[in-house]
């Protein structure tokens, strides 16, 4: 193993000086000096598995947020803002802002007020036994092995922009998720992902300021992109009409319904990830205001992830280009965008912020995936189907040894993929096909009491199975995009909106056959759990401005108002 | 317990000092060929006296002493 300033690639982005070195130190020693400050708070499973439930709503929605902030989504998107432009921007807005509402004031409390500690568990309180081993067998076994694919990614992405040592990257960083994540439990992931959030904030906002002052402002910005690129990349509606009138090859149909409507829905009010952290919340306010502020800040999110796309396209000398093209040119990729605006702009100091706020990025989102595993693997795979008499002691003793254990098996998976690229392909791909699923099985469970247990498996088998058979079709034959996505000029992107949306359609209409073929729950078995049964919980006599009701309608018409702005 | 706030403080606070003290250096020993655009706005000096500012805030609002009291 080398040491990652011995180790320099010729290729490397950015150099490090001794005051970045120092930052990125720092950090390490920081985030290791809260796991071992809450180890003594990680005793009981509530406090392990659900930091305590004592939350607050801002903690709580920091931690919602930043666990999807990841340092590849940062940089993934970036370079999707220098490839498409704009149209990048639906993606934090439309595909996250009304999900992430829908959450807040009409799935939350029925998770909430279940006390399940997981999204698996109120499947089983839902449907049954049946759908919880589907929903958390797949979830364990994907939640490790995405979070392989993106330790590899960082280490990959560390080589490229630092050339440092791909193994130092991936035991350095393991080893210190592992450590604080086992001795805290979940309070020190969320912990640590909210020291992420300001740190990414801390880091990355430069490049808008400086940005946009070097391009001289907005609208100077807009016309020296529409001089090097096209007039379509700085809107995000107009183009929208038609497949070949937008460079991401996508109409508005699976925009609105593939993207909003399923996508971001399951992603935002399915996935025990990011469900996880807004159930440790204190009480029924908070868990409600929590995804509201995450909401307000995932509006903010395109300024430092979208912007500084844009701005490369308007101010870097060269031209970025493809993953395939940039081996055989020696040219910067699209994903490279953000390392190279960080380096034009960034000198000592700020660079190892900026670094920082990357490698932050990725070990939250590991901490997130393993604290996800954890949780799901002890209450919903270990205790009902393996060992259900455990103490309490037990169970937390079991966290500690998944976390550790996932952590490997992480660990594991980073080395597969770095012998076999395409896996990650297609790791990447199975999580996908869970997602819609699950968000027309949960739904349905919530809303329409007629739903029987039976109905819930078979929905959520069948367009689990919808959604592979489609990726499959159309891996064997890419031909075949044209019957998925309804249209000969869609892209690759649009395969992922439309799949969802078949996939989600799937769930619904075999859920409702099947529901009428099987006898229904009694009303009293489904008290708590479904809308119509169960007496939702008042957030109390608070002014309007502590109501999540008004702050859903304030984020809410901000959110119409910049969709508008950006037409 | 210590409140996350106070660690973000202690976070902002070391790396705004940090950022600043390279700020000023090199205000002072200016490099003969800057490598990065815009180097004459200085952007670390000032981007790390207001992280400084922003950790002390924190720091002194969500201190263990205070929050003790």
């Amino acid at each position: 193993m080398t040491l990652p300033f011995a180790a320099v690639a010729p290729t490397q982005l950015v150099h490090l000086s001794a005051v970045d070195m120092i930052i990125i130190i720092f950090y390490f020693a920081l985030v290791l000096a809260i796991g071992f400050y809450l180890r003594n708070r990680a005793n009981t499973g509530e406090d392990f598995f659900m930091a305590g439930r004592e939350m607050t709503a801002w903690v709580a929605g920091l931690s919602f947020l930043s666990a999807n902030l990841g340092a590849l989504e940062l940089m993934g998107w970036a370079g999707s803002a220098y490839q498409y432009g704009i149209l990048a921007t639906h993606w934090y807005w439309i595909g996250a802002i009304p999900a992430m509402l829908f959450l807040a004031l009409v799935m939350m409390p029925f998770y909430y007020i279940s006390k399940t500690h997981s999204v698996p568990g109120y499947l089983k309180l839902r449907f049954g036994e049946p759908a919880r081993a589907v929903s958390a067998v797949s979830f364990a076994f994907m939640t490790v092995l995405m979070s392989g694919v993106n330790m590899f990614a960082m280490a990959k992405v560390m080589q490229i922009v630092l050339g440092w040592d791909i193994n130092f990257s991936i035991w350095v960083s393991a080893g210190t998720v592992a450590i604080y994540v086992a001795l805290g439990g979940l309070r020190s992931a969320i912990f640590n992902e909210v020291l992420q959030f300001f740190l990414i904030w801390a880091g990355a906002l430069l490049i808008p300021i400086l940005g946009l002052y070097e391009a001289g402002g907005w609208t100077n910005l807009k016309a020296q992109i529409a001089h090097r690129a096209s007039e379509q990349y700085v809107h995000m509606w107009s183009g929208l009409g038609h497949f070949t009138n937008n460079p991401m090859g996508i109409n508005w149909v699976g925009i609105v319904f593939g993207l909003a409507a399923v996508i971001s829905m399951g992603y935002w009010t399915t996935d025990f990830l990011v469900v996880q952290r807004i159930l440790a919340a204190k009480d029924i306010r908070s868990a409600e205001m929590a995804p509201i502020i995450g909401a307000g800040f995932k509006m903010l999110v395109p300024l430092i992830v979208i912007l500084p796309g844009l701005l490369g396209l308007a101010v870097l000398p060269d031209k970025l280009v493809p993953e395939s093209m940039a081996a055989a040119t020696g040219a910067h990729t699209y994903n490279d965008v953000l390392p190279l605006m960080l380096a034009r702009y960034c000198g000592p100091g700020l660079l190892g912020l900026g670094i920082t706020a990357l490698i932050a990025g990725f070990m939250s989102g590991m901490a997130g995936n393993v604290s996800a595993f954890t949780t799901v693997w002890t209450y919903d795979i270990y205790r009902p189907l393996v060992h259900n008499k455990g103490d309490d002691h037990h169970y937390v003793k079991m966290g500690r040894w998944t976390t550790v254990i996932g952590v490997f098996i992480s660990i594991g998976t980073a080395y597969l993929v770095m012998q076999f690229a395409s896996i990650m392909d297609y790791v990447q791909a199975l999580f996908s096909f869970f997602i819609a699923p699950l968000f027309g099985t949960v739904l349905l469970g919530m809303l329409w009491k007629r739903a029987t247990g039976p109905a819930g498996f078979w929905g959520l088998l069948c367009g689990t199975l919808c959604s592979i058979s489609m990726w499959t079709w159309v891996k064997i034959d890419p031909t075949a995009l044209r019957y998925v996505a309804l249209s000969p000029h869609a892209k690759a992107l649009a395969q992922d909106m439309f799949q969802a949306l078949w996939s989600f359609l799937t769930c619904i209409v075999v859920t409702v056959v099947v529901t009428f073929l099987t006898r229904p729950k009694s009303d009293a078995e489904l008290e708590g759990l479904v809308y119509g049964l169960t007496k939702v919980p008042e957030v109390g006599d608070v002014p309007l401005y502590q109501k999540p009701t008004f702050w859903a309608a304030v984020v809410g018409i901000v959110f119409v108002a910049l969709n508008l702005y950006f037409w | 317990m210590i409140s996350i706030w106070f660690f973000i403080g202690i976070s902002l606070l070391v790396n705004g000092l940090l950022i600043l003290v390279a700020g000023i250096y090199e205000i002072v020993h200016p490099p003969s060929h800057p490598t990065i655009v815009l180097f004459h706005v200085h952007a670390n000096a000032w981007w790390g006296a207001l992280l400084t500012l922003v950790g002390l805030i924190y720091c002194y609002f969500f201190s263990p002493k205070r929050a003790k009291n």
